[in-house]
């Protein structure tokens, strides 16, 4: 009975697919802004690679360019001023720094809601109050939460350097639908070509302490850098973990094996 | 329950006497996974992969339990809570990241698993029961699987369980209504994830239950091997302990190492970008795609493009995935060739590699965007899984000649052995 009913039910199945191939279109309906979209440029940074550790002074680099530029438009909301003692900074430093912003409270004798002086233990507050506020100053996009964006996009800190770094103007054979509406900014490097963030670096707008270049390009990649460690601040010592762990599974695995061959030595198999 | 040759346990100290007496415990390891239990010689490394999926779950039991001390089911804050762990639990990023992979290791070594039982035929009598038992078990992990992955609440966890719920509004008139019921709602949302997580914690003990029924069914006959031929005498069989336990060993460690490089060097290969995006109802992702091991059941949900037969496109889909699936209950009854190794059946080994094929190109187009050449070949590849099962199958049963085999397991152990130097002579 199994076959029989089996062999019916198989062949309903081929002939709704057979019904399905000669009813679909082998052709795709054209996609124009494919061809004008763009792969991501390769970013290398001191955490790539199979021994990564964080460029420290780059990182200081980032964060400073996240504050003066970034953060006019983007949180970044799962990171504590706390985290940043990991970019090499002292406890005094942190606490400086997290003095230095204003985040929302209690007043404590009226109850009503006031603000106070940032303490290491915040997290760095975002730019607006809630969504309804962000569109509003920002012609109706929602600037995304920065805190996983390298983790959030295909192509990583990769994609997000191509992004900062490819502004241009459209290229003269654009079709006119495909061409930047009011309020937009055309970039290769971003999914539908127009995006609504405007080219958010030039050059020499933020002064690096240690006099390091500040070109859109250096500043990009400093902030990429900043962004793949406030992705994921556990990367390095995941890969440092992670060698320990094969070197000594290396040794397990070998042990085994030989007492796998000395067990088995007088049993052919 | 096995073979008259089985070692018997035989407690030499007092306590382990009056354990015995008392509570046979160490008596049922024994006979499970001791010296108590004749195993055929022969296993190739192929045998290693039940082992290692019992490894796997226990694996998921111990850093799932651990993420839940630290998790927060609730929408509001379930996205948020896994970053916690992420950055603020101790080893938290270590624990989570072996979970999430440790999901994509146990179906490697499941796959591997049952593709090994499919060119052995391992499913064949007198080892039906552990067959059956073994799709359960399957059908269970994928559940699972399924319900574990939205609960870190990111994008294609919520998108995920809308299409995967959606299957149920598939069903004729009753759909809608079944489908607001299993969700708690019209779309994913709380109620749906505390759900998810209730049954996400509670299936992997079925699991280790429906287990223990598999190895049970499976000392009955006793373990298959290569050559498909039945155990006759004791030459042919080691006791699983000392031969197996070292040799599992051994899988073991090779099975962690490739963890170990997946987990630690590149944690995010075979997850996807937009879950590190909290859900938001009112974005839908470019692509949906499931994880790695739904894409050939997703391509075949895909496939149906066409109202055939006053059935709706979409059910046959969500009908053809759950029989992709449902049929290898029937396989024991579809396939009635009486040797079970392929390395004695020349047209059955041909097939079972197109299936192989198949599979692997259902998975990459699974993956893909629906667009051509993915959808003709999806559908073409849906066709030919169908036909393997439920046509190719039963008609070569019928009419392959098999090859010449050997008379027992030590003849052909013994023959391998004697070629072996002549061959390296030659």
């Amino acid at each position: 009975m199994v076959r029989p009913l089996g062999f019916l039910v198989g062949l309903g199945f081929i002939a709704a697919l057979v019904f399905a191939i000669l009813t679909t279109p082998l052709t795709n309906e054209p996609n124009a802004s494919h061809e004008f979209h763009k792969h991501p440029k390769h970013l290398k940074l001191a955490s790539d690679g199979l021994m990564p550790h964080w460029d420290k002074a780059q990182l200081q680099r980032g964060l400073q360019v996240y504050k003066e530029v970034c953060s006019a438009c983007h949180s970044l909301h799962l990171v504590a001023f706390r985290d940043i003692g990991d970019l090499g900074y002292t406890e005094g430093q942190v606490k400086t720094f997290a003095k230095g912003f204003q985040v929302p409270s209690v007043n404590p004798d009226t109850g009503e809601p006031a603000t106070r002086d940032g303490l290491p233990s915040d997290y760095f507050p975002g730019p607006y109050a809630n969504e309804v506020a962000a569109r509003a100053a920002n012609n109706n996009a929602l600037p995304p939460d920065l805190s996983l964006i390298t983790k959030a996009r295909e192509g990583g800190k990769d994609y997000v350097y191509s992004l900062l770094t490819g502004f241009q103007n459209p290229p003269a054979n654009l079709p006119k639908e495909l061409r930047p509406g009011t309020g937009l900014h055309f970039n290769p490097y971003f999914a539908n070509l127009n995006l609504a963030m405007a080219p958010p670096l030039t050059k020499g707008q933020v002064t690096f302490a240690d006099g390091s270049p500040n070109t859109v390009e250096a500043m990009a990649k400093d902030v990429s850098a900043f962004l793949v460690w406030t992705a994921e601040p556990k990367l390095v010592k995941r890969v440092q973990v992670g060698w320990a762990a094969l070197i000594f599974l290396l040794i397990f695995t070998g042990l085994t094996y030989m007492s796998y061959r000395n067990i088995w030595a007088d049993k052919k198999h | 329950m096995s073979f008259p040759w089985a070692k018997n346990y035989e407690p030499q100290q007092p306590l382990m006497k009056w354990l015995d007496e008392k509570l046979p415990l160490p008596r049922l390891v024994y006979n499970a996974i001791g010296a108590g239990y004749p195993v055929p010689r022969n296993l190739n490394y192929f045998w290693n992969f039940g082992v290692l999926a019992g490894v796997a779950l226990v694996i998921q039991i111990v850093t799932g339990i651990v993420l839940a001390m630290h998790y927060a089911a609730n929408a509001g804050v379930a996205f948020n809570s896994v970053e916690h762990i992420m950055r603020d639990v101790n080893a938290g990023w270590f624990i989570r990241y072996a979970h999430m992979n440790g999901a994509s290791m146990f179906f490697i070594v499941v796959y591997l698993h049952i593709f090994r039982g499919l060119y052995y035929g391992s499913y064949k009598a007198p080892r039906e029961m552990v067959w059956l038992l073994g799709v359960v078990i399957f059908l269970l992990m994928m559940a699972t699987a399924f319900m574990g992955y939205v609960l870190p609440w990111g994008q294609m966890s919520f998108w995920g369980a809308q299409v995967i719920t959606g299957f149920f509004s598939a069903i004729p008139a009753v759909g809608d209504p079944i489908r607001v019921w299993l969700l708690g709602g019209f779309a994913p949302d709380n109620a749906a994830l505390n759900r998810f997580f209730s049954l996400h914690y509670l299936l992997p003990f079925v699991i280790a239950g429906v287990i223990i029924l598999h190895i049970w069914a499976l000392h009955i006959p006793g373990s298959s091997n290569p050559t498909g031929i039945e155990v006759k005498d004791e030459q042919d069989t080691v006791p699983f302990h000392p031969y197996y336990t070292a040799k599992d060993g051994f899988g073991v460690g090779v099975f962690l190492l490739l963890f170990v490089t997946l987990t630690f060097f590149s944690p995010n290969l075979l997850g996807h970008a937009d879950n590190y995006i909290a859900a938001n109802p009112l974005s839908t992702p470019a692509h949906i795609v499931p994880e790695w091991y739904f894409w050939p059941f997703y391509a075949i949900l895909r496939a149906f493009t066409f109202n055939f037969l006053w059935i709706d496109a979409k059910l046959w889909g969500v009908l053809a995935m759950f029989a992709a699936i449902a049929l290898l209950f029937f396989l024991p009854w579809l396939d009635s060739s009486p040797v079970k190794s392929s390395n004695y059946r020349p047209l059955n080994r041909i097939f079972f590699w197109v299936l192989v094929a198949d599979v692997f190109i259902l998975g990459w187009c699974g993956k893909s965007p629906a667009e051509q050449p993915y959808v003709l070949l999806s559908q073409l590849g849906a066709a030919y899984y169908f036909a393997h099962f439920l046509i190719i199958l039963p008609i070569i049963s019928r009419i392959e000649r098999p090859l010449p085999m050997p008379n027992s397991i030590t003849e052909a152990v013994l023959a391998k052995h004697a070629d072996a130097p002549s061959a390296a002579t030659a």
